[in-house]
């Protein structure tokens, strides 16, 4: 990455990168991967995410984060759908995340294990 | 975009299920089969809504319609009403407990409005091995307006108006600390943020390093600008590998792009930050003790005065600050003392992540702003107490802190208010007990922590803890007397007024305060020699009542001692000289014959 040498090269990367990453709508699968996720088999969850979905054809992007602190239901995904309000899935296995490819991430029909959200985010 | 297909979502968590929420599952299924929708209108299972005391709950989308109470009937209302015809089921309806008023949107919930993520903003969100996602979501950018606006008194004093305290533990004022790192002239000074989270039950510190290590590494700068340091040291235990790995990647990156280093942002100055690294001793938590440690010394604490401000690592003025205390810092940077001090109640401002652990429904981390009632963070946030038992204690502040009881309920929480219940914040680990919970024994499990934690340099500590640990196993293994307990109580007493440092001075803490809300247990222990609870071994009996025994002989075929004896068709004997109380043959009984005495 390029040398930030003021506050307005900050700006200027904050804005291009919220251009690049956000600005077009795409299918996002975000796999939840702290301590808690990982012991849970989310390595597992992000690799299957990464391989089906290429398999299946699906434009998607799959990328990794850290915890939510849903510790109750690790593995947890977000998956956002283009121009919807995304949707946080807890206890993924492998069965659960065909699931939600076939259902979900095809047709927007929502499955099991659904954890609505229960804080205010800062913004 | 498609038209949005119908969905009805039923609440799976744990209370609803109990609550007959399985049945009204199957039902909504049946009813939309039984009018050929079953292609069409989908019955999903989702997880707790938070809304435990008015459950089951179902939420009808598209409109975000919620109906709290609803049973198992009526689930055909639903479908020919709301699902067939387009019509609300008024009487379904959630009314909001607060405002009296129907909610119709799920967005206006209370219950959602009771966490507030300040210092987990990024946690989940991020992708926190991408330094250009964090910028993304404002990382370094109060920095920047740190380092060209504003003067370090001026950071100081922004600190000081937003009234936030240290979350590590002790809850002393930030502005306050970096006020007298500040006064402090120097050649060298330094900035140290203790990721040594030892507190058993808590990972918030953890979470944020993981999820969001920029949020920390620009916190430590903003705090040596203020305080006129220019390098950082962070202090983490070696077992939290993941931690380290993510830090060592963000310090990278920062490095590569300017924001730490020489003449970060063009404005002249230098800050850098290291690593050191702790063998995950829990008095390491305690400042000068991690000092010490990051020094190559013993992790021994010493006498304060002077304090680390003073005299620290290296013998130079240093600012040790906790990483839930330094993710706070941007937010308030970019948004204003006034806002942060807004949150919370008048003398613990801004939030508070909670780790909840143990007897609860939905374990994991929360963050809630200060004043929230035990009530709300345990009934309404944590789901409720495990297989519907009845709640008994929460300890707050880990081993060092001491036991909320249901009086304690709907105390709002903050760091005096603990204080004034015989407990305190400490990191924010909240260990849920429920009535199988012996209170004698979760007191003897903490004090077991500090005996092995303790350093061994204060005679207190290492010998009175020690024979506190021995009393407590004597009680618990009913050979107590009634004068033992006023014996713990005096010893604690000394414990906490002669020891050295923080760890021996809040060690007796447990003892205390489950004698104080539970003498009645304690008294049990060393009077009656029973244990309400049936957890410790050596005060119960098990017992064969011999009416409900058929004797089948399974218990007697699966007790490992053969202790069991008995006729086939005959009810059977436990013979309690033989007996190990291992609770086998319990299990194994299918006419509930056996029993703990």
């Amino acid at each position: 990455m390029k040398l930030i040498k003021s506050p307005a090269d900050l700006k200027q990367i904050k804005k291009e990168v919220l251009e690049s990453k956000y600005g077009k709508e795409k299918m996002r699968v975000r796999v939840h991967m702290g301590t808690s996720g990982l012991a849970s088999g989310a390595k597992e969850i992000f690799d299957f995410f990464k391989v089906e979905l290429e398999k299946r054809s699906i434009d998607a992007s799959v990328v990794s984060a850290g915890d939510l602190g849903y510790s109750f239901a690790e593995p947890t995904i977000e998956v956002k759908r283009p121009n919807e309000n995304s949707v946080v899935i807890g206890n993924v296995d492998k069965l659960r995340a065909d699931e939600i490819i076939e259902k979900y991430i095809k047709n927007g029909e929502l499955v099991d294990g659904i954890l609505p959200t229960n804080y205010q985010p800062l913004i | 975009m498609a038209k949005e297909k119908m969905q009805i979502l039923v609440c799976g968590g744990t209370s609803c299920s109990d609550n007959q929420g399985e049945a009204l599952l199957d039902n909504l299924k049946l009813e939309l089969e039984a009018n050929a929708l079953e292609n069409v209108v989908h019955v999903v299972r989702t997880g707790c809504f938070g809304l435990c005391a008015l459950g089951p709950i179902v939420k009808i989308l598209p409109g975000e319609i919620i109906y709290s109470k609803v049973t198992p009937d009526d689930a055909r209302e639903i479908v020919s009403e709301h699902i067939m015809k387009g019509r609300k089921v008024e009487r379904l309806l959630y009314t909001d407990p607060l405002t009296k008023k129907t909610l119709i949107s799920e967005k206006d919930l209370t219950s959602h409005k009771k966490q507030l993520r300040i210092v987990l903003r990024n946690c989940g969100i991020i992708d926190p091995e991408s330094i250009e996602d964090a910028i993304a979501h404002d990382a370094y950018e109060a920095l920047g307006r740190v380092l060209t606006t504003k003067k370090p008194q001026d950071v100081i004093k922004i600190i000081k108006d937003s009234g936030l305290r240290g979350r590590g533990g002790g809850g002393f004022p930030t502005g306050l600390k970096w006020e007298i790192a500040n006064r402090n002239k120097s050649d060298e000074k330094y900035v140290v943020c203790n990721a040594d989270e030892g507190d058993p039950g808590a990972f918030m510190d953890r979470s944020v390093l993981e999820g969001d290590p920029h949020a920390v590494l620009e916190a430590m700068a903003i705090c040596g600008y203020s305080i006129e340091a220019d390098r950082g040291l962070i202090y983490i235990r070696a077992e939290y590998p993941l931690a380290v790995a993510r830090l060592k990647t963000a310090i990278k990156q920062a490095h590569e792009c300017g924001l730490l280093g020489k003449n970060i942002m063009g404005t002249g100055f230098d800050f850098d930050i290291e690593i050191r690294y702790g063998a995950g001793a829990f008095v390491c938590g305690e400042e000068t003790a991690l000092i010490h440690s990051m020094e190559g010394l013993r992790g021994e604490p010493t006498v304060k005065p002077p304090f680390p401000a003073e005299s620290g690592f290296r013998g130079k003025p240093t600012n040790v600050n906790n990483v839930e205390t330094f993710a706070c810092i941007s937010p308030i940077i970019l948004r204003g003392a006034e806002w942060f001090s807004k949150i919370g109640t008048e003398k613990s401002n801004g939030t508070k992540v909670f780790a909840l652990a143990g007897k609860i429904n939905n374990v994991g981390l929360i963050e809630v702003p200060m004043g929230t009632t035990l009530r709300e963070v345990i009934f309404e946030i944590g789901g409720g107490i495990r297989k519907g038992k009845k709640f008994k204690a929460a300890q707050t502040g880990g081993p060092s802190g001491g036991c909320l009881t249901e009086k304690h309920l709907d105390t709002p929480i903050d760091f005096d208010n603990l204080i004034a219940a015989g407990s305190m914040m400490g990191s924010g680990g909240l260990i849920v007990m429920d009535e199988d919970d012996c209170m004698v024994s979760v007191a003897k499990f903490f004090l077991e922590f500090t005996v092995e934690e303790s350093c061994g340099k204060c005679a207190p500590c290492r010998i009175g803890n020690k024979r506190l640990h021995e009393l407590l196993e004597h009680i618990t293994k009913g050979k107590g007397v009634p004068a033992d307990l006023d014996r713990l109580k005096n010893m604690s007493l000394v414990i906490k007024d002669t020891s050295l440092c923080g760890l021996g001075q809040s060690s007796p803490n447990p003892v205390l305060s489950t004698l104080d809300n539970f003498r009645d247990e304690y008294v049990a222990h060393v009077v009656a020699k029973k244990c309400p609870a049936g957890k410790c071994k050596d005060l119960m009996e098990y017992f064969i009542v011999s009416a409900n025994c058929v004797g089948c002989t399974a218990c007697a075929r699966v007790c490992p001692v053969g202790a069991i004896t008995g006729e086939r068709k005959e009810p059977h004997l436990i013979n309690p000289d033989i007996c190990i109380k291992c609770g086998a043959c319990m299990e194994k009984c299918k006419f509930d014959a056996i029993i703990i005495q």
